[in-house]
């Protein structure tokens, strides 16, 4: 029920409080080419921030929503790209390309808030400007007891025609066992 | 958390791990504290300095030129606080030249960290964003200033802005 009286919020304002995110991260992301050398660090501490971002992210998630527990890996993806995405950034990425074990699916953004105002420059060209997202994805659903793997196959920031993320289910922790320390 | 909507949750989780992330990496590369210190500082305020400076922008493209400072002021505690906090400002002085004061009674960047006095000498970090984020709203709107924030009473915060008088308000 929560999430109905989210979704008939006024849009305006709503759309303005979006976009200062994406300008925070923007300037992030600045700070963080001049501190990093490599595109692939600033990529890697980046997912990192979004792990940490993830892990207390769901907790609010589940509060907001009140979603009971998924059956499986299917309807997880369906609930991430329809009420995860939707509740926190206002958009609906399609779930489609699955693999035939059920494990691999993509995501496919027609378009991406953060990067309203963003164009990469030249000399950046592996840098995963959305690559935060990724982690925030693997922050949360480790915390729901799903370890997964995220990557941006496809960024439009990057001349490609679509943003495609490929999320890919490594497996499901056991009950008894602690999520590992992963940073 | 109760004032707070999806994005500026999202917002404060961001903040909060952007301080983290700072302090953690500066740590390891420099010797001292305070240089840690200082380096974070710089970093969060710049990052806030740019935000702000969209952020005003963006908010003030459909309004008319504010030519008066107080009103830049104003539109900083009540529409550019809104937006980012979800509340206004609770208390704005000044001494009418080019210093004021705002005081956000329960500012909700602290709200959930801590209540009462136990953890002010942890908050420096935490505040340099905040302060980056007005002085960028003003360099946005024209004006030069320098922003120090102040912490007595969590969750308590004030906010002290120096405008640096330029040479028309000398003239006029």
């Amino acid at each position: 029920m929560s999430l109905m009286n989210v979704l008939g919020r006024a849009g305006d304002s709503r759309k303005v409080n979006g976009e200062l995110f994406a300008f925070m991260y923007g300037s992030l992301v600045t700070q963080l080419v001049i501190d990093y050398e490599t595109d692939e660090a600033i990529n890697t501490q980046l997912e990192k921030m979004g792990y940490n971002i993830g892990i207390r992210l769901i907790e609010d998630f589940l509060a907001r929503s009140g979603v009971a527990r998924c059956v499986d890996f299917r309807e997880t993806a369906d609930v991430v790209a329809k009420l995860g995405f939707k509740q926190f950034l206002g958009i609906q990425p399609a779930v489609t390309n699955w693999s035939n074990d059920g494990k691999d699916f993509s995501l496919i953004f027609d378009n991406n808030p953060l990067c309203d105002f963003v164009e990469l420059p030249a000399d950046h060209p592996n840098l995963s400007y959305s690559n935060l997202l990724c982690g925030v994805i693997r922050g949360a659903l480790e915390m729901v007891q799903m370890k997964v793997e995220c990557k941006f196959v496809q960024d439009v920031l990057q001349g490609h025609t679509t943003t495609e993320m490929r999320v890919r289910l490594l497996e499901i922790i056991d009950e008894g066992e602690l999520p590992s320390n992963n940073t | 958390m109760s004032l707070r909507d999806e994005s500026g949750t999202l917002f404060e989780f961001l903040h909060m791990e952007m301080v983290n992330m700072f302090l953690s990496t500066e740590d390891e590369g420099k010797n001292s504290q305070s240089d840690v210190r200082d380096f974070v500082h710089v970093k969060l305020e710049k990052i806030g300095f740019s935000c702000g400076r969209c952020l005003a922008e963006r908010l003030t493209q459909d309004m008319p030129r504010m030519t008066d400072q107080l009103e830049v002021i104003k539109f900083i505690c009540k529409d550019f606080w809104m937006n980012i906090y979800q509340k206004q400002v609770d208390n704005l002085r000044t001494n009418h030249r080019g210093v004021y004061v705002l005081q956000d009674n329960k500012f909700q960047s602290f709200v959930p960290i801590a209540n009462g006095t136990q953890y002010i000498d942890q908050m420096s970090p935490f505040l340099a964003m905040p302060c980056g984020l007005i002085r960028g709203a003003l360099a946005a709107l024209g004006h030069t200033a320098t922003v120090h924030a102040d912490v007595v009473n969590m969750p308590a915060c004030t906010f002290q802005i120096r405008i640096q008088r330029v040479e028309s308000d000398v003239l006029s």
